[in-house]
């Protein structure tokens, strides 16, 4: 028994000192679902590229990540929407906020007779998920679809049943077109009170839910229906323009915003202006404490971001994750001086 | 425990050195207490450490919705609003549907497998049986979303609604619009999630019925039917309750299975066809996201609520068992 012991602890001992001579450094962080796949592949790559880093990242979920990183518990976190001031004051730490690829979230439905493209105005979408909308041949929905033959049926709404930056970002544009949204549900939020329709778990449950259910209505992530061939409507944006959603219109966005981006990152950019701006689309953000004692840890952090602005990038479009624009690359290259 | 202690104090020698304590070890016997006893405290242990964890996370949400909590029908994490009631409501529906389903269907077969079938028959079927049972959830859930939810909005639902929705009185358990998904969906899932449980216990049970039991009712005159029912099924009782307490824990406490096939809308309906939402499933979905200190005490909050529910049916089963215990059968 006490052998055993022994001989485990040597091991262990071992193992640490070898880790040490080696000077690999171990990253723990913790975050965001959404962009796992691209988060993953990075972490690989850059690994291959430089073998002493190491960074294990668990996909506990948004929420999860700032309460760990709060908690100290990994090095660095990741969270599809930004942290609200209430929770920068709840820690003891300073937290910085890096950009680094962009989502969208887009309309699918499923309407017994029609087969085509569907245009959805604002409104529609709003007066739909707040039930205030209920037939699929309303003159809101028929008159962005002239030419579509719309059943007079009751519209299913389906939304997500987890909480999730996809809900986030769908509910952070419906508070910014309408008024009566923000009275009612409030501000944007990874799950809400919905005041209408059935919960599916993860981009697939909403996805099986509408396909199984005629004349329903769901949201789901851009890069989910891109890689499933799941068909989406197209969303009328703040110039007035029906956009279908790609990634072209997903970085468009956000540089139209790029001069309105606060300091800090935190910012939304549903709803964007520009003409060719697809208005659901959301960055997604890497959480880093301001103030990193282990120099080591430190700098492969800063390494890191470097290469995720430049090398990283590269990788985003074969995940169908959109890029950074330009002047947020060149803006965030500036910050990372920041970390200390 | 004082009891061990003193006997244990008792037999060891004042200069117990290594070679008294290997004799104890081959005697067994306290040793054999120790162990026991230490492993069944150690139950007790993690159950108390886990009613007190919930209790202190769930203070945010205690202290500011108090009782309110059980009677609220909102769930708003935007507007810090919480409440369980459509959760519990949700919970003990699902549940009893479960169980209306499974029970006289694990019943009946587990006395069909012990009772009638040939002995090679039922070796085989109870070792498929037994296979089901340790059949992750999700794959229930998927077999619910594919395969049931499709059925109950073309053929079932509607039939219901038919049928017995112009029943009077039965008629509002079977209304309004039918999407395929919510309580009784889940119910059905739940219920065959959980029949491999009561048959497998059951059954078990009923094998254990010494023979002279039947053969004695055989012998007063008994067909094989009364004997099975009037002699062997009451004699095994107890373990068939048992089993049905133990489908029933598995319900209540069902997340990944329930969430597919619910609805996911926190809703109290008469109607079993409406949407809803469980304890469980609740806690599987919202627990990584809930960024909020108030939404996650709610969250653990309904935990506890869930452990409490456990806690009461469980011992309401206790009661029931004692209340029916004099009934004939096997003495307690």
């Amino acid at each position: 028994m006490r052998k055993s012991l022994l001989i485990v602890s040597l091991v262990l001992g071992l193992a640490a000192i070898a880790a040490a001579q080696n000077g690999t450094v171990l990253l723990n962080a913790a975050g965001a679902t959404f962009p796992y796949p691209i988060y993953s592949k990075w972490f690989d790559v850059y690994h291959t590229a430089h073998p002493n880093v190491q960074i294990n990242y668990q996909s506990i979920g948004s929420g999860g990540g700032i309460r760990q990183l709060q908690a100290g518990t990994v090095d660095f976190g990741a969270s599809d929407g930004p942290m609200t001031d209430e929770q920068l004051g709840q820690s003891k730490f300073k937290i910085l906020h890096f950009p680094t690829v962009l989502g969208a979230v887009v309309p699918t439905y499923n309407i017994v007779g029609v087969s085509g493209e569907l245009n959805f105005t604002q409104k529609a979408l709003a007066g739909i998920y707040l039930g205030t909308i209920t037939k699929w041949d309303d003159p809101e929905i028929a008159k962005a679809n002239a030419g579509v033959k719309l059943p007079n049926a009751d519209i299913v709404v389906v939304h997500r049943s987890d909480g999730s930056g996809t809900t986030y970002i769908w509910t952070d544009f419906l508070a910014k077109v309408s008024e009566d949204w923000k009275k009612k549900v409030g501000n944007a939020a990874t799950s809400v009170n919905w005041p209408a329709g059935l919960g599916g778990k993860g981009n697939e449950g909403v996805t099986g839910l509408v396909k199984q259910t005629p004349n329903s209505i769901g949201y789901i992530e851009l890069i989910y229906a891109v890689q499933n061939n799941i068909p989406y409507g197209k969303v009328q944006n703040a110039a007035g323009n029906f956009v279908k959603a790609d990634l072209a219109g997903v970085t468009a966005a956000a540089a139209a915003d790029a001069k309105n981006i606060p300091e800090d990152f935190r910012v939304s950019i549903t709803n964007a202006p520009g003409p060719k701006v697809y208005p659901i689309s959301s960055f997604t953000w890497l959480l880093i404490p301001a103030q990193i004692q282990d120099a080591a840890k430190r700098e492969a952090i800063k390494d890191f971001l470097k290469w995720m602005l430049v090398e990283g990038q590269k990788y985003n479009e074969g995940l169908t994750y959109a890029q950074l624009p330009k002047e947020v690359i060149a803006r965030e290259t500036k910050a990372i001086s920041l970390i200390q | 425990m004082s009891a061990a202690a003193t006997t244990i104090a008792h037999e060891v020698p004042p200069q117990a050195g290594p070679r008294a304590f290997l004799r104890r070890l081959r005697g067994g016997d306290e040793i054999a207490h120790l162990i026991t006893l230490t492993f069944a405290a150690l139950i007790l242990l993690i159950t108390s450490m886990l009613v007190y964890e919930l209790w202190a996370n769930s203070h945010l949400s205690r202290a500011k919705f108090g009782w309110m909590f059980f009677w609220t029908r909102v769930w708003d994490p935007n507007f810090d609003n919480f409440g369980a009631a459509p959760f519990i409501y949700g919970t003990l529906v699902t549940s009893a549907v479960a169980l209306c389903l499974a029970v006289p269907l694990g019943l009946a077969s587990a006395i069909f497998l012990s009772e009638l079938a040939p002995r090679k028959v039922s070796d085989v079927i109870s070792f498929l049986i037994d296979l089901l049972a340790a059949v992750p959830s999700v794959i229930y859930g998927l077999l619910g979303i594919f395969i049931v939810v499709p059925v109950m909005r073309t053929t079932i639902g509607p039939a219901l609604i038919h049928t017995l929705g112009n029943v009077p009185y039965i008629g509002a358990l079977f209304h309004g619009p039918n999407y395929g998904v919510g309580f009784l969906t889940a119910g059905i899932v739940l219920a065959i999630m959980v029949v491999p449980f009561i048959i497998s216990v059951s059954r078990e049970v009923l094998l254990t019925v010494p023979r002279e039991q039947r053969e004695a009712a055989l012998a007063m005159g008994a067909t094989r039917w009364e004997s099975t029912w009037k002699v062997v099924v009451p004699w095994a009782r107890t373990g068939i309750m048992g089993s049905v307490f133990l489908a029933l824990a598995r319900a209540l406490g069902e997340t990944m299975a329930v969430t597919m096939v619910i609805g996911n809308a926190p809703t109290i309906a008469a109607s079993l066809l409406s949407p809803g939402d469980t304890i469980a499933s609740t806690i599987a979905s919202q627990f990584t996201e809930a960024t909020g200190d108030l939404y996650l005490s709610s969250l653990i909050e309904l935990g506890l609520v869930l452990f409490l529910i456990t806690f009461i049916l469980n011992g309401l089963a206790r009661i029931l068992i004692v209340a029916t215990g004099r009934g004939g059968g096997r003495p307690a």
